[in-house]
């Protein structure tokens, strides 16, 4: 029996459909965004435009940090659920009586995961650029708008993501306390935000080869963590608790 | 309505072969380290038969499921499951022909019955999906009750809906684990009943239970599992195995010489008196005993109350075998 993406979509489907009446899910998705547009916002409005280009630089880049953390913790709180709270929950043996493969499970898990993320992450970047557009120092806003800044937001948002929560998959694989599954997803997450911090805060000069390197790293890392994570999935360690 | 559910039953082999047995189990054995759970386990069960899975808690019949159902992997021996060899690079295959109702119902608390059913239509790739999940939900009566949320139904409704979402893909195998655990007796009825109409269509049906009078009423044979397989067969002949045929005697006054009434006559094997009072007498022909024996105590001036055949239930014949059990293992 080959891959099949109808199996994918009703894993995909059934998440979206709970997250939907989670309230935690609710809450995670809905509180933290505001906390990560309010940071940087006062970050970046309370620039006195007369600092030294190093200080300027710094408030900048944290600013945009924010904007990598988020894409990084959201979708961490998902993923850390999403094998050890079907277990806890009952649910997971049912769904691996059915012809499901491991993969197709695990990516139905991820999409679910990084969909959502996306959206909030991009939406909540959109408001930030609109919001400096609008009312920040025109020389704020210049560096802000600056090329490489824009294509480090774009296309590290979703592969940080996806570090995220394959990271958070594989850790909820092997736990059997979703808190515990939780509080180290968001630890493991955190490594590439370092990189791309150390681009925002020009530590490493973020040209452009740099930065498509790197992305093309994480990119290659993320397809390999899925097929890493599917190698992990044994099935009678997550039904009986001991190792097949 | 069930009929076209299970409708789909391929019996055939990978190859076409036409197959006798739903499940063919050789030498199955599986160990957790040091720790055994089931061990040389061998059964056949035949497409449309209902066969019982008995045994203790800790016996390994989950444990057997989970194998079967390719959950986990057996340390030993071989098995056939709806035609197809246990293997591991097979699972996803079984599993397609095959359908397993877990102890706890384990539905989607925040989605309402139709999702939960849908999501798992949709997992077996089915064609007509809402028609297969108002037929399941009909099957089960529960067509009234679609859109509501699992979370908000009581448990023996959950076991109904954890049931529809079973029959969804017109199983060639349908193992049921303690289907009816923690259900009160009304929503244990309820159950009975759909398992009982079940069997009349002729589904094949593998019923792990410890509830005794279930699987005398449900099972056309049954296998008593303690670790290792006691016994199989159908629940009448399990008792002619284990129980000598008695005819219980009671008279309105003690027998003064019970000895000399009933040593001595034909087809009697033997006697004791219970501690009601009653005379168990052992026969090898309870219908050829009883004119004999009645005669024996008219002779003897004995007023008698009733004679009648003393019926073993499958719960003797499982307490004995448990027992027997716990007797070899004490020091």
């Amino acid at each position: 029996m080959s891959f099949s993406w109808t199996r994918v979509g009703a894993i995909f489907q059934k998440e979206l459909r709970d997250y939907r009446r989670n309230r935690f899910v609710i809450y995670t998705m809905s509180l933290l965004p505001l906390v990560f547009i309010a940071a940087p916002m006062v970050q970046l409005f309370t620039i006195k435009v007369s600092s030294t280009s190093a200080k300027l630089d710094a408030r900048i880049g944290l600013a945009l940090l924010y904007m990598l953390i988020l894409p990084a913790i959201i979708p961490s709180v998902l993923s850390a659920y999403s094998v050890v709270g079907e277990r806890e929950q009952g649910t997971l043996e049912p769904i691996l009586t059915t012809p499901i493969h491991s993969e197709e499970f695990l990516v139905g898990k991820a999409l679910a995961a990084l969909l959502p993320t996306l959206a909030v992450a991009y939406v909540i970047f959109g408001i930030l650029l609109g919001a400096v557009a609008a009312f920040a120092h025109p020389g704020v806003a210049s560096v802000i708008f600056e090329r490489n800044h824009l294509l480090i937001q774009l296309l590290f948002t979703p592969l940080v993501a996806g570090w995220s929560i394959w990271a958070g998959i594989a850790i909820s694989t092997r736990m059997s306390d979703v808190r515990a599954a939780q509080q180290l997803t968001v630890l493991a997450s955190l490594p590439p935000v370092a990189i791309v911090a150390l681009m925002n805060f020009n530590v490493i000069t973020a040209s452009l080869g740099l930065a498509l390197g790197l992305a093309g790293a994480l990119l290659l890392i993320d397809a390999m963590a899925w097929r890493f994570v599917a190698a992990m999935f044994d099935r009678e360690r997550l039904v009986t608790g001991t190792r097949s | 309505m069930t009929s076209e559910l299970i409708g789909s039953q391929g019996r055939s082999s990978h190859d076409g072969e036409r197959l006798e047995a739903a499940l063919v189990v050789e030498h199955l054995t599986k160990r957790f380290g040091d720790r055994v759970a089931y061990e040389d386990v061998s059964f056949e069960v035949g497409y449309g038969e209902v066969f019982g899975f008995l045994g203790p808690n800790g016996a390994g019949k989950t444990t057997t499921v989970r194998t079967l159902g390719t959950l986990i992997a057996p340390t030993s021996g071989s098995a056939t499951v709806a035609g197809i060899p246990l293997r591991a690079e097979n699972g996803p295959a079984i599993r397609a022909r095959i359908s397993i109702m877990p102890e706890s119902p384990g539905l989607y608390l925040r989605l309402t019955v139709a999702e939960n059913l849908e999501c798992f239509a949709r997992l077996y790739e089915l064609r007509d999906v809402q028609d297969r999940i108002d037929r399941a939900l009909q099957a089960v009566n529960l067509s009234d009750r679609a859109n509501d949320l699992c979370g908000s139904l009581s448990k023996g409704l959950r076991q109904r809906v954890a049931l529809a979402r079973a029959l969804l893909s017109g199983p060639e195998v349908l193992f049921l684990d303690e289907p009816t655990s923690g259900l009160d007796p009304v929503a244990t009825r309820d159950v009975h009943d759909l398992l009982a109409a079940l069997r009349e269509r002729g589904v094949t049906i593998f019923l792990t239970t410890h509830r005794l009078e279930e699987a005398e009423r449900l099972c056309h044979r049954v296998a008593i599992l303690n670790t290792t397989l006691r016994l199989i067969g159908r629940p009448d002949e399990l008792r002619e195995q284990l129980f000598s045929r008695n005819l219980e005697v009671r008279t309105r006054s003690q027998l003064d010489e019970p000895g000399r009434v009933f040593n001595g006559l034909a087809n009697v094997e033997g006697w004791e008196q219970s501690p009601s009072g009653a005379y168990v007498v052992n026969v090898s022909d309870p219908d050829a005993a009883a004119p004999g024996i009645a005669r024996a105590l008219v002779h003897a001036n004995a007023d008698i109350l009733s004679i009648a055949e003393s019926h073993h239930s499958l719960e003797d014949v499982y307490l004995e075998l448990v027992d027997e059990d716990v007797e070899a293992k004490k020091p």
